[in-house]
């Protein structure tokens, strides 16, 4: 953390004491002073994110009747798996758990698959009406859910695919496709031209040139991406609430039974819908920060 | 190995009115070492391109070998280049770099692990081979675009301005080496340049190119003894042919307000004319020597020494305006500006140009 927030004075500058005496230390005392405010409010902002997390984890891993005492305990002193337990025990969760994950990655599939090649199209070539085009893939979210769920739920019913998880997998793969689209487009122009020819002249069609030479040096923006649909489609209720009845996600399952449930269990539900979403941002930050070491260049 | 024809390559970018090339042929023989010159938008990469595959030509022909290649995509050409960029994969090692393209047509891992440590060892990359580009400077990544060219045993080497982003220093050591590389592969070679430099010094024959076209072929020191026309004397040569307005009448040429008779091949002229003659051409004398009585009184503007040499900016006074000619002195020539120098234009280091065309008159 330190390290990265260096702001650039390499770390053997400062004046040893049998330097001048008479050297002015008042910017040298500036800079210190600024460099631990910036420390301070790293620490705030970290603090102001990871507390609630840390409480609700606290409490989901609380017995119900520590949970109740007074005045509460917020460090871990007595942890049992009693309220986890109990709530992943209750019925639908751990199939919409399921479900959860299948429209999660599914949506992340479709609109990888739909998307990588649009933004490649972007990025790489003038086209008539590219412009509008990319304002139109914008237009997607500006319609509320809702306005589009219940046309999109009459449309699943007669084309029978309602209540299951394709039909959310599709509503989420669309919704997530602008983003898919913009930012791994924003990526693939930062990828030499230069780079694709050369792979071309050394012996490589231009779907191998893709595959071998763009696409890896995207993957960075390609791994955004995908947190990006991942998150959303994780956290996605209302859509997901209308388009079906038994074979609900996460979310909105707890939406439904949870709303009626002892404080304790929210507390459970809320980090059990968090605790995935972490995970999966915590493994593709790998390819986020990228791997060679370097930005493209 | 093969040699290359270029017949009628016309190529106009969509969206623009100039034609990039125009009407461009060239030929190339087998292992031949050809460089294209000439200033930016002169067209000449884009004929490395249409060469590449990576651009297509609207009208012409290009063969290789007798096979004609002009709309064949650049991996059926058998071809291969070192960009201006390096454009190196950051995501793949070193070794991985330079097999990419042995790697691509299904070479052997042995056959490629050999040429890899062949080439590495050639370009002094055998420590290197297991890094990431990242990890390299600028010459170093440069030598791993020239190792990745010269594994694949091409028909043609393309360079595209390959050594324009390394540091002067660097620069002039690695043109030295890469010319042993090319010369002791044979390779059939087209390196494009902007730098009169590396063309002079790498080229079998150097083609100049200005608008499309090209102006001058011919081997290095012709086209700088010379040059066609007015631009490739303007464009070769630190510092640039000097040009100096001129009349022929009568069998009598007149240079700066100086008569003397024309050479026979000017006998016949009449009218104005531009004199060409390189800085170190022009012979320089104090105003008070005796042997250099023959000569044109000049006054020194500026003197820049620059080791080997004291390039003087002199102005001749006679005629409208005063005219400016650039000589190059021996290091050991001493002068401050204001002062008067003779200068003796000798009649074997004079070009002459049609002061319309701009066209050489040669013999």
């Amino acid at each position: 953390m330190t390290k990265s927030l260096d702001t650039g004075v390499p770390a053997g500058t400062e004046p040893t004491a049998s330097g001048p005496a008479d050297v002015d230390r008042a910017p040298l005392r500036r800079h210190r002073r600024n460099r631990a405010l910036i420390q301070l409010g790293c620490i705030a902002v970290t603090l102001f994110m990871a507390l609630p997390l840390y409480l609700v984890a606290l409490a989901a891993f609380t017995s119900r009747s520590a949970l109740d005492r007074f005045p509460l305990s917020l460090l871990p002193t007595d942890l049992s798996t009693e309220t986890i337990g109990r709530f992943l025990a209750s019925t639908g969760i751990l199939a919409s758990l399921g479900n959860s994950l299948i429209v999660g990655f599914g949506a992340l599939v479709l609109s990888t698959v739909v998307g990588v090649p649009a933004a490649y199209a972007l990025a790489r070539y003038a086209f008539r009406g590219k412009d509008s085009y990319q304002l139109f893939l914008l237009f997607t979210r500006a319609l509320p859910i809702v306005v589009l769920s219940v046309p999109l739920a009459q449309l699943f019913l007669s084309a029978g695919i309602y209540d299951t998880t394709y039909a959310v997998i599709l509503l989420h793969g669309a919704l997530a496709l602008p983003t898919t689209i913009l930012i791994t487009a924003s990526v693939f122009v930062s990828v030499p031209v230069d780079v694709e020819e050369a792979a071309r002249v050394f012996g490589c069609t231009p779907a191998q040139a893709f595959r071998h030479v763009v696409a890896p040096m995207a993957l960075p923006g390609i791994a955004a991406a995908s947190i990006f649909t991942f998150v959303l489609s994780w956290n996605e209720v209302l859509g997901a609430s209308i388009l079906t009845l038994n074979r609900r996600t996460l979310p909105a399952q707890v939406l439904t039974s949870l709303n009626e449930s002892p404080l304790a269990y929210r507390f459970a539900g809320g980090f059990a819908l968090v605790v995935p979403a972490l995970l999966f941002i915590a493994v593709m930050r790998r390819w986020l920060t990228n791997m060679w070491g370097t930005t493209i260049r | 190995m093969a040699e290359i024809r270029m017949e009628g390559l016309v190529k106009t970018y969509p969206g623009g009115t100039e034609r990039a090339t125009d009407d461009v042929s060239l030929d190339v023989a087998d292992g031949e070492f050809v460089v294209l010159l000439g200033p930016s938008g002169c067209g000449k990469t884009t004929l490395l391109r249409m060469l590449a595959g990576l651009e297509f030509p609207d009208a012409g022909k290009i063969t290789i070998g007798g096979e004609d290649v002009t709309y064949r995509a650049p991996q059926d050409r058998n071809l291969s280049m070192v960009f201006q960029s390096y454009a190196v994969f950051p995501h793949r090692t070193v070794r991985a770099n330079i097999g990419f393209g042995l790697a691509m047509r299904k070479v052997p891992a042995a056959q490629i692990a050999q040429k890899v440590a062949w080439a590495a060892e050639l370009l002094q990359l055998t420590p290197y081979l297991d890094r990431y580009p990242a990890k390299l400077s600028g010459g170093q990544r440069q030598r791993v675009a020239v190792a990745r060219a010269i594994v694949m045993d091409a028909d043609v080497l393309l360079m595209d301005e390959p050594l324009s982003n390394l540091d002067a220093l660097l620069r002039l050591s690695f043109r030295a080496e890469l010319k042993k590389i090319v010369q002791d592969l044979g390779t059939t070679t087209v390196y494009v340049t902007h730098d009169q430099g590396e063309a002079l010094s790498l080229g079998d024959r150097v083609a100049v190119m200005r608008t499309g076209r090209i102006v001058q072929l011919g081997d290095p020191l012709e086209v700088y003894d010379r040059p066609a026309d007015t631009f490739v004397g303007g464009f070769l040569g630190s510092p640039p042919m000097n040009f100096l307005p001129a009349t022929v009448h009568d069998g009598q040429l007149s240079v700066a307000g100086h008569a003397r008779p024309a050479p026979a091949h000017l006998q016949g002229h009449s009218g104005d004319l531009v004199v060409g003659v390189r800085a170190e051409h022009i012979g320089i004398s104090g105003i008070n020597d005796t042997d250099g009585t023959n000569g044109i009184e000049a006054r020194v503007d500026v003197v820049e020494p620059t080791g080997s040499a004291v390039l003087l900016t002199t102005s001749v006074g006679a005629g409208p305006g005063p005219a400016v000619l650039k000589v190059s002195a021996p290091p050991t020539f001493r002068a401050r500006p204001g002062d008067t120098v003779r200068l003796d234009l000798a009649p074997d280091a004079l070009r002459y140009y049609d002061a319309e065309t701009q066209l050489a008159l040669e013999p």
